[in-house]
């Protein structure tokens, strides 16, 4: 028992067991198909319109005559795209890392100490959940203003550096860390932070993965809170810097097509890849949270 | 955990529990918990971040209470919850469930569903705006000339306008709702359908009987879930709409949008878009709570 | 030693006689404005030379998009945080100066009889108890763009003269397919764009009312108002030689070659000169019962409250460097924009200039709103607009609305 399993997200990327083929089963299988190409539809005419020359953009035909990859040239050939994908893959690492250390650290210790207060920072924390993000832009932006914060990365970071969320999914999942474990390790005489670090944490490992998920495309999405607290055109992250590039753009939709599928392509080749992995997580996250 | 411990050795742990603690409770405090007494405090006062603030008692909730724009955009923010949430719901219901029922690329056709998850709201958002251009340059409409239908003012309409830049909203959220309803659907022990087999009960009966039922765990959750991000929808307006944010009309202005106008859309009313964002606290505990109330009760 | 070393270094540099600006340590001041490339462009050149002229000041330029650009000053400034020199346009003026953003600009260095003289009048609205605030570098006017190609494919030979040219020429440009949707109009519109202008101070004056009263109250509130309301939502709703949605954007559709004539500012200049494959001109905007009439506007530069000491004094030397001759005439060259001087402006040489000419004779007739919250005052117009179209509104009914809610923006912002 290296991993604790989670049975649940394991039977969904499982796929069901065979069916006697028939006429019914056929038809329900073409019908969740059409829905599956209605679903990706809008997906491949943005990539469609991507490798479009302007004088076939607006035809119905989703295989160009003349495909190019001049707008994808154009569009990264852009200095300010580089930098704007540079900047959200920086800020949605660092608080992805920090969402895992800092999110499974409370949540471990919430589950696994025995202390005067703890139910009260639990329900503390837990509550913070209640609130909207909305309702907060307004005292971060007066507080980042007054710290010198604003237009910084450290600005658009702060406020997702932790997460009730993470904490309450990573409580859950050191639920299922029998204390034995830790009780040797304790034995052998690891101290508290060791033991969380080198026995706790590699058990909760796909609890982390689904954290991970979540936070990193919660911060590769952002974007309320980095439009009002980014200035200069190079700390944007990709969202912001999409907007007003297609604001700018406005006529040569190949162009604003072109910045869409940048801002997207790479979740949706890391999800092709790692399709079951990050289902599961989803699962798990989606349960458990 | 052993039930009896060294004295000493608790009061160690009990020191590494506030040691692994102290700066997390710092960030809570100085994060969220500051920012929303804050927020509340600031609702009753008057400040544009430039002169200094200013009390003015209840009101920045009195001029909300008597602005058309605000009851507008009121009823905007529960027209994207009421269409948002039965619609994507049931959509993902049917689909989950028959999705569980075929195994021939099932995890082909899973993805398919799941893709717009992956998305960035601003992309699409700018991918369903050149959709829904008028002709000849959107594709919409352009596939209803192709077929000889006139074409649709999509955006263009205080009617059609909010369901239009509903639809991508929806679209994206479908994937991770079929995921969870999979994992509700999965979670029913088989024997309770054997049982149901053996009793000769229809499908319909079963899906009635047994499955509903059961998956109301996941119900709540979904429901709960997505109506919170129904009521807060912002991404897909403010960028469908950047000609005229909210419009036409402010036909689709949300809630959101409008809080985020009033605070930095030039005339820097802190104190009055505080007063909009304990709004939209009060709608988000409400709607939550009678939501988890009606699902748990029934 | 490091010390010891610098000094020598300024020693020998005073020694050979480079002046004290040089002998002073570095001092860098941050300029900020909207991005519109060739304004951003226009100013890469302006602090190039500036510099070169300036050393031991250099200049920071910081970029905004427009949508944010208003918001992100003022959220600036306050915090310590911002440009010492910043542009704005006109009509944030009283905004800017009740907020304590910008400071006034020394009599000394910008003597105000000499600015009133040397100026365009519509200058001294910058003015506030004898000093000036800000100052221009350009002025702008609007004016009717036409496609060659789409004229000459309709027979036109003339660019329209009056409103019912305008329509008639439109006729024979607009395109519909057989479902009856426009697939090339005639004229754009949108009043998210400049339409708003045109509505306000040249189509109101043409169908016989002031926009505003000598106190500044709304004045369009009448039948005359109306008529011009309903002329204009006509070109959409009855001569259907446009629509408001074509192409998302009014300059998209003209940039795109899939529309006739487009009524825009000097400022489009440098976008449409970039477009490959546009053949466009520009004339005069059309005159209505015999009236013409044209909106002015302006973009200033103002020395930000924050700079203060030797920053100061850089932000002075950079600000009458942008407002001198010199940079107008950099300014017109980039950007498209009319130099600020009546002197540099209408010249023979601009008013023959087939580009130029239609905004500088405009320039002559043009006048500028006083706004109290541009975005604001838009929106009212954008929505009486919207609402006779989306709602069958009259347009009396729809302009009655919009004159009671532009009269509350200025009521609200006369009471502070």
């Amino acid at each position: 028992m290296a991993v604790i399993e989670t049975p649940i997200a394991d039977r969904v990327v499982a796929a069901p067991p065979p069916r006697r083929a028939n006429w019914g089963q056929m038809i329900r299988w073409l019908l969740l198909f059409a829905g599956g190409i209605v679903m990706v539809a809008p997906l491949a005419y943005m990539l469609s319109a991507s490798i479009k020359y302007p004088y076939e953009l607006f035809d119905l035909n989703l295989i160009p005559k003349e495909p190019t990859f001049d707008n994808y040239r154009e569009v990264l050939g852009d200095s300010r795209f580089a930098r704007w994908f540079g900047n959200s893959i920086l800020i949605a690492t660092l608080v992805t890392i920090s969402n895992l250390f800092f999110d499974s650290l409370v949540g471990y210790t919430l589950c696994k100490f025995r202390f005067p207060g703890r139910y009260i920072v639990f329900i503390a924390i837990l509550s913070t959940l209640m609130i909207p993000t909305e309702m907060l832009v307004i005292p971060w932006y007066v507080m980042s203003s007054k710290f010198g914060w604003i237009d910084s990365y450290w600005g658009i970071m702060f406020p997702g550096m932790m997460t009730a969320f993470g904490t309450f999914l990573m409580k859950q999942f050191f639920e299922t860390v029998p204390d034995d474990f830790l009780e040797a390790a304790r034995i052998d005489g690891l101290n508290e932070f060791q033991i969380f670090w080198q026995v706790a944490l590699p058990l909760v490992r796909p609890a982390l993965a689904a954290l991970a998920i979540f936070v990193f495309l919660g911060n590769w999405t952002a974007f309320i809170w980095p439009l009002i607290v980014t200035n200069s055109v190079d700390m944007y992250t990709l969202p912001v810097g999409l907007k007003s590039f297609a604001v700018e753009q406005s006529v040569d939709w190949e162009m604003v097509m072109t910045g869409a599928a940048v801002a997207t392509l790479p979740t949706l080749i890391v999800f092709l890849i790692f399709q079951r992995f990050i289902i599961r997580g989803v699962v798990m996250a989606g349960l458990k949270g | 955990m052993s039930v009896f411990r060294d004295p000493t050795i608790e009061q160690r742990r009990i020191r590494w529990a506030w040691t692994f603690l102290a700066l997390p409770i710092v960030f809570y405090v100085t994060i969220r918990f500051w920012p929303t007494a804050d927020a509340f405090v600031l609702s009753f006062q008057k400040w544009n971040l430039l002169k200094p603030r200013e009390w003015v008692g209840f009101d920045n909730y009195v001029t909300l209470w008597n602005d058309p724009v605000f009851w507008k955009v009121f009823r905007n923010t529960f027209v994207y919850l009421i269409i948002g949430t039965p619609v994507s719901l049931v959509i993902a219901f049917i689909v989950a469930w028959h999705l569980d029922k075929v195994r021939f690329l099932h995890g082909t056709i899973r993805a398919l569903y799941f893709l717009p998850f992956m998305t960035s709201a601003v992309a699409m958002a700018w991918v369903w705006r050149w959709f829904y251009q008028p002709v000849p340059i959107g594709l919409f409409n352009n596939m209803l000339a192709s077929l000889g239908f006139s074409q649709v003012a999509f955006l263009n309409s205080t009617s059609n306008a909010l369901p239009a830049v509903l639809a991508p909203a929806i679209w994206a959220g479908l994937g991770f709702q079929i995921i969870i309803f999979m994992a509700g659907l999965r979670a029913i022990p088989v024997s309770y359908y054997e049982a149901a087999k053996i009793d000769g009960v229809s499908g319909l009966t079963v899906l009635w009987e047994i499955t509903l039922p059961l998956l109301k765990p996941t119900m709540v959750f979904l429901v709960v879930f997505s109506s919170i991000g129904f009521l807060r929808i912002f991404d897909q307006v403010f960028n469908m709409t950047t000609n005229d944010p909210g419009g036409p009309l402010n036909a689709t202005k949300p809630l959101v949008l409008l809080i985020y106008q009033t605070a930095f859309g030039g005339s820097f009313e802190m104190g009055y878009a505080a007063a909009q964002t304990v709004v939209l606290f009060l709608i988000l505990l409400i709607v939550s709570l009678i939501q988890l109330r009606i699902l748990r009760d029934r | 030693m490091k010390l010891h070393l610098k000094t020598g270094v300024m020693a020998a540099a005073m020694a050979l006689g480079l002046g004290a600006s040089a002998a002073r340590a570095d001092v860098e001041i941050e300029y900020w404005q909207y991005f519109f490339e060739a304004r951003v462009d226009a100013m890469d050149k302006l602090i190039e030379n500036f510099e070169a002229a300036n050393p031991g000041i250099t200049v920071k330029m910081t970029h905004f998009p427009y949508d944010d650009y208003r918001t992100k000053v003022a959220a600036a400034i306050p915090a310590g945080e911002g440009p010492d020199v910043v542009q704005l346009f006109y009509g944030w003026l009283n905004d800017y100066v009740d907020a304590g953003l910008i400071q006034p600009l020394p009599t000394d260095m910008f003597p105000p009889e000499k600015i009133d003289a040397e100026f365009f009048p519509m200058v001294q609205a910058m003015k506030r108890d004898g000093q000036y605030m800000a100052l221009p570098t350009a002025v702008r006017a609007l004016a009717l763009f036409y496609n060659k190609r789409l004229f000459e494919e309709a027979g036109i030979t003339t660019p329209p003269a009056t409103l019912e040219e305008l329509v008639a020429d439109a006729k024979l440009m607009t395109k519909t397919d057989g479902a009856g949707n426009i697939t090339q109009e005639g004229l754009t519109s949108g009043m998210t764009g400049q339409d708003h202008h045109w509505l306000r101070e040249v189509l109101f004056r043409q169908f016989g009312t002031p926009p505003y009263n000598e106190d500044g109250s709304v004045a369009y509130d009448n039948e005359a108002g109306a008529a011009a309301l309903q002329w204009y939502v006509d070109l959409q709703a009855k001569e259907k030689v446009t629509q408001n949605t074509f192409m998302d954007e009014a300059q998209a559709a003209f940039k795109a070659g899939r529309a006739g004539m487009h009524i825009d500012g000097s400022f489009r200049i440098g976008a449409l000169k970039s477009t490959r494959g546009l053949d466009w001109g520009v004339a005069e905007l059309p005159s209505g019962m015999g009236v013409q009439s044209n909106y002015a506007s302006y973009w200033v530069n103002a020395i930000s409250s924050k700079a203060e000491g030797e920053k100061l004094e850089a932000a002075e030397k950079f600000m009458a460097y942008i407002t001198s001759d010199e940079a107008m005439q950099i300014w017109l060259e980039t950007v498209g924009e009319l130099p600020a001087k009546p002197t540099a402006a209408l010249t023979p040489e601009n008013e023959a200039d087939p580009v130029y000419g239609p905004f500088v004779r405009g320039l002559s007739y043009a006048h500028a709103t006083i706004f109290a919250d541009e975005s604001g005052q838009r929106n009212v117009l954008v929505d009486a607009v919207n609402r006779m179209l989306l709602e069958g509104q009259s347009a009396a009914d729809a302009l009655h609305q919009a004159a009671m809610e532009e009269q509350a923006i200025l009521d609200k912002y006369n009471a502070k």
